[in-house]
């Protein structure tokens, strides 16, 4: 018993924690995403709860310095380490197969960002563990609240450097992709023909590297003046805490579109898919991709038109601001009229992208008003705000990203998730997002607000609090439902899994194309091989796999191919140990341990010495042996030879 | 259940949640909705012309949605199925002009009101403006009324369809002064002085509060502000002097000493320059003494100007 449980450890670590293999880095991401978003949704549950309680004489449950590390926790949880792991975790899935590569530009590095992500998880909740607190200043930490004068624990210095290691892995892994998606498309896909998902993805990853190292900078300053007594965002000795609050949103509103824009990305995926129908203006929609990342650079300061800023800055900002309305509201068209004369399927993707449509639309009208500056002044920090915002993620990036793993299932697992569970998980979570939102617009207006542990029962508030906090129950019971469609679907994937082995049989639930699909993800076997695809297709249009099989240039057994040798990246433990130093490190600096910190920066600089002293990183799958694990899958549909002409591509 | 009755289900339910929000406000006031202030009037002004301009795409974008999603369901047949529609020489300029349109003419509003509604800028009236110095502190707002020379913790009195000037400042840290029946916030920095202008229309009490975290004592860090007539507000000024706390550095001290939920207080004199020792201690000596010429503040806000004064910090 203890050497099968052993068995399965060294399992674990040389098949999924050391692996290079982007497919299994996303699942790990989604994995160790859906974690961290169980515990962030019990911090929305206790704040919730704590609302709905503490009206007039009733204090609640919690006391307000714990209130405040609960609001903390589930901003910054919620941002970092949910939003971010899924998306990067999607992206890894996905990116490579749609670009028609077998793997991406740099393994390693890609390996060692999710390590980073998982340190960064792991240290923002080790003070459950070691002691200590959380922060207490709001998910962004804004000084001088998080100075040492008012946040004298080592919360906020766990919160800095959770999100600094973190923050280091998204930036690498979006360096890795811009490469990736620049350098490695299949011969044929120019960068017009490259599917949605791609082009919002790589736009996304832009702003990555152009707001990732703000934040990196923004941290280490708070630190400084935390651990050495600087005084870059004090108030007095010539700080300035505006300066933070500048640099903070210079990165944090190209994050907002940094979570948005991948899941742009995910509905034009699914809307043309589902419809059946070529996405109705590509290169709109480019523009509009584009559009958005440009004009995401130039509006943080939407976020403060309360701080005593001139009426032309304000209105400048603003009307930026209100710009971005232009193209997202040309992406919307686009999608509508990618509808418009389909042959639209009601699967659950496209349930998730319909109420993406509704929330989105109302939660960017909230985003326009808050865009004019008089609005602004009335709304700020107001829970009119709070639903604003919860609207855009939950409603924009979170919806996306429950319908592209709907989507993306089957690729990836091999079996579909469970439709009509999946159906009933979206009803209770669209109908408990507005119960619990639309009550918070109104607080708004009415004046709470946000982040009130405690208020006066003349206000009135009480009731719509209560509502809010019923819709909370029943978004976790949508979550609870999704939960059962797993297992319900791991439990009915046999017959699938059967049927598909059986396929070529008439009506054989084959899942290498169980959508239908029309880019490129869908032409290679459910889940993929190792390599991805035995031959590199190559691309002619747009819907690359569409076209393909439009013109019949599939196969039906791939038998009859000549296959070479392919060179894949060895398995790493590297990335595990880079981040372990780091980890240390960083846990050495919020206790000011120095020892150590020289441990863990010595460490893992030695570790990155010795890598680069490996040069034996890459093995080769030889011929015969694709030809073996591609016959032994069941037959489907495949780019054909006749569409690739040689298979260029290969190293 | 068929589409027809799901859409028809879909706008009950959306009646009978408009009815239950309507309820669970009762009659409590909506107070960015009802505002009792003529700043506050513009600004709720501003939301409703903003609400319907946005409609004019956003009401297509649900119909058509709407539409869409009934109409060209694969269970129909389909016999306008187009695959391969991709581009329309109207549809997409037409696309892009549209929210062009609308958002340009929100800019041109937002530019106006923006400038109009610019909190540094004095209000006029008839009837003479009223200073108030506010200063937030760990957890509780400090008011000074300069020309009476009295001073409040937690209230503040003044005469309907006076201007306010608020003088915005902290010594503690950052915060948003907020009362919503009158108008938008406006943050209050340590170090700094921010300026809001605000009026009240007609006599009330209205709730005002802290709107950024600022830590523990964050949600009882209330106040009433209460607009009175003229006569009203100058008898409660005369009571206050009468008051036998007084508020000098010693006092101001303990005040500023960290403390929850505290109870309205009135002082009947406040030390002289007391405001503007407040924000000059947190500069550096030097840096105070040369800044007797200077009118920006040290990151150049434009209207978050430091005061000039002729005094040296107090620390």
């Amino acid at each position: 018993m203890f050497l099968t449980y052993r068995k399965r450890w060294r399992w674990l670590w040389r098949e999924w924690l050391t692996s290079t293999d982007p497919k299994k880095i996303g699942v790990m991401y989604i994995i160790v995403a859906s974690l961290m978003l169980v515990r962030g949704a019990i911090d929305a549950g206790m704040i919730w709860l704590q609302q709905a309680l503490a009206s007039g004489a009733a204090t609640g449950y919690l006391t307000a310095a714990h209130f405040q590390q609960i609001f903390t926790a589930h901003g910054s949880i919620m941002i970092f380490f949910v939003t971010m792991g899924f998306l990067f975790g999607l992206m890894n899935l996905i990116l490579p197969l749609q670009i028609g590569a077998r793997d991406v530009a740099f393994p390693l590095l890609n390996s060692l960002g999710f390590w980073l992500y998982v340190a960064g998880a792991a240290l923002i909740n080790l003070f459950f563990v070691v002691g200590g607190e959380f922060a207490a200043a709001g998910w962004l930490a804004l000084p001088p609240l998080s100075e040492l004068a008012f946040s004298p624990g080592v919360g906020v210095d766990y919160w800095i450097w959770s999100l600094q290691i973190s923050g280091l892995g998204s930036l690498l892994g979006g360096i890795n992709f811009i490469v990736t998606i620049l350098k490695m498309r299949a011969p044929g896909m120019s960068l017009m023909k490259m599917p949605l998902f791609v082009w919002t993805s790589l736009c996304s990853m832009f702003l990555v590297v152009s707001a990732f190292p703000i934040l990196a900078i923004t941290l280490v300053l708070l630190f400084l003046d935390r651990f050495l007594g600087m005084h870059f965002f004090t108030s007095s000795f010539g700080g300035n805490p505006m300066m933070y609050v500048n640099l903070i949103w210079s990165w944090g509103h190209p994050e907002v579109y940094i979570l948005m824009l991948p899941a742009f990305g995910i509905y034009s995926e699914i809307v043309a898919t589902f419809s059946q129908k070529k996405l109705f203006g590509y290169k709109s929609l480019i523009g509009g991709t584009i559009g958005i990342t440009l004009l995401s650079m130039l509006v943080w300061l939407h976020h403060f038109f309360t701080m005593g800023a001139g009426a032309d800055v304000n209105a400048f900002f603003g009307i930026m601001t209100m710009f971005i309305a232009v193209p997202t509201g040309v992406l919307v068209f686009n999608w509508l009229a990618t509808m418009f004369r389909g042959r639209i399927i009601f699967s659950s993707p496209m349930y998730w992208f319909l109420g993406f449509i509704s929330t989105f639309t109302l939660g960017g009208v909230a985003g326009v008003l808050m865009g004019i500056p008089g609005v602004d002044f009335q709304v700020h920090n107001s829970l009119f705000l709070v639903a604003h915002f919860h609207t855009m993620v939950i409603g924009g990036a979170l919806f996306g990203i429950f319908a592209g793993i709907t989507y993306w299932f089957p690729k990836v697992m091999g079996f579909k998730l469970n439709e009509k569970w999946g159906k009933r998980a979206f009803w209770f979570w669209i109908i408990g997002f507005f119960v619990s939102f639309v009550p918070l617009y109104i607080l708004g207006f009415m004046g709470a607000t946000r982040r009130l542990d405690h208020y006066a029962a003349s206000t009135g508030w009480q009731p719509l609090f209560i509502t809010a906090a019923i819709g909370f129950i029943i978004i976790a019971l949508g979550a609870a439902i999704q939960i059962f469609q797993i297992i319900v679907s791991v439990k009915q994937r046999k017959p699938a899994r059967h049927a598909s082995q059986l396929a070529g049989i008439a009506g054989g639930q084959n899942m290498d194309d169980p959508w239908n699909g029309r880019t490129l993800e869908w032409a290679t076997s459910s889940p993929p091989p190792v390599y991805n695809f035995a031959i590199i297709p190559e691309v002619r249009d747009r819907d690359a796999f569409w076209a393909m099989k439009k013109e019949s240039k599939v196969i039906s057994h791939p038998a009859n191919v000549k296959y070479q040798d392919i060179h894949m990246p060895k398995n790493t433990a590297i990335g595990i140990y880079i981040s372990g130093f780091a980890f240390l490190l960083a846990f050495a600096f919020v206790w000011h341990i120095l020892w150590l910190g020289l441990v863990g920066l010595i460490g893992a600089i030695v570790c990155v010495i010795i890598r680069s002293f490996d040069e034996n990183t890459e093995y080769v799958i030889p011929a015969a042996e694709i030809a073996r694990i591609e016959a032994s899958f069941p037959v489907s549909f495949r780019a054909s030879p006749d569409g690739i002409g040689t298979s260029r591509g290969i190293p | 259940m068929n589409p027809k009755s799901k859409f028809v289900f879909l706008i009950l339910f959306t009646l009978s949640a408009v009815i239950l929000f309507t309820l669970l406000i009762g009659d409590h006031t909506v107070a960015i909705l009802n505002p009792k202030g003529s700043i506050g009037l513009q600004e709720r002004n501003l939301i409703l012309t903003a609400v319907l301009l946005m409609s004019i795409v956003v009401i297509p974008v649900f119909i058509l949605t709407a539409i869409f999603a009934s109409k060209y369901r694969a269970s129909k047949s389909q016999p306008k199925y187009a695959p391969d529609l991709d581009h329309h020489p109207i549809a997409a300029p037409l696309m892009w002009a549209i929210p062009i349109a609308v958002i340009s003419i929100l800019a041109v509003i937002n530019w106006r009101s923006t400038h109009a509604l610019d909190p540094s800028k004095p209000l006029e009236s008839e009837v003479k403006p009223l200073t108030i110095q506010v200063v937030a502190l760990n957890w509780k707002w400090l008011f000074i009324y300069p020309e009476q020379n009295i001073a409040t913790v937690n209230f503040i009195e003044f005469p309907e369809r006076a201007p306010l000037n608020f003088e915005l400042t902290a010594d503690a840290p950052m915060n948003s002064f907020w009362i919503p029946e009158l108008g938008g916030q406006m943050y209050a920095m340590a170090g700094m002085k921010t300026q809001l202008h605000l009026i009240a229309n007609e006599v009330g009490e209205f709730a005002g509060s802290a709107a950024e975290i600022n830590g523990a004592g964050f949600a009882g860090m209330r106040f009433v502000a209460k607009s009175t007539s003229q006569s009203d507000f100058e008898s409660w000024v005369q009571g206050v002097q009468q008051s036998s706390s007084t508020l000098d550095l010693n006092a101001y001290n303990i005040l500023a000493e960290p403390s929850e939920n505290n109870p309205v207080a009135y002082y009947s004199s406040a030390e002289k320059n007391l405001y503007n020792e407040i924000i000059m201690k947190f500069m550096p000596a030097s840096l105070a003494s040369s800044s007797r010429e200077r009118s920006e503040p040290t990151a150049g806000m434009p209207s978050s100007t430091m005061p000039n004064m002729d005094m040296p910090s107090l620390q």
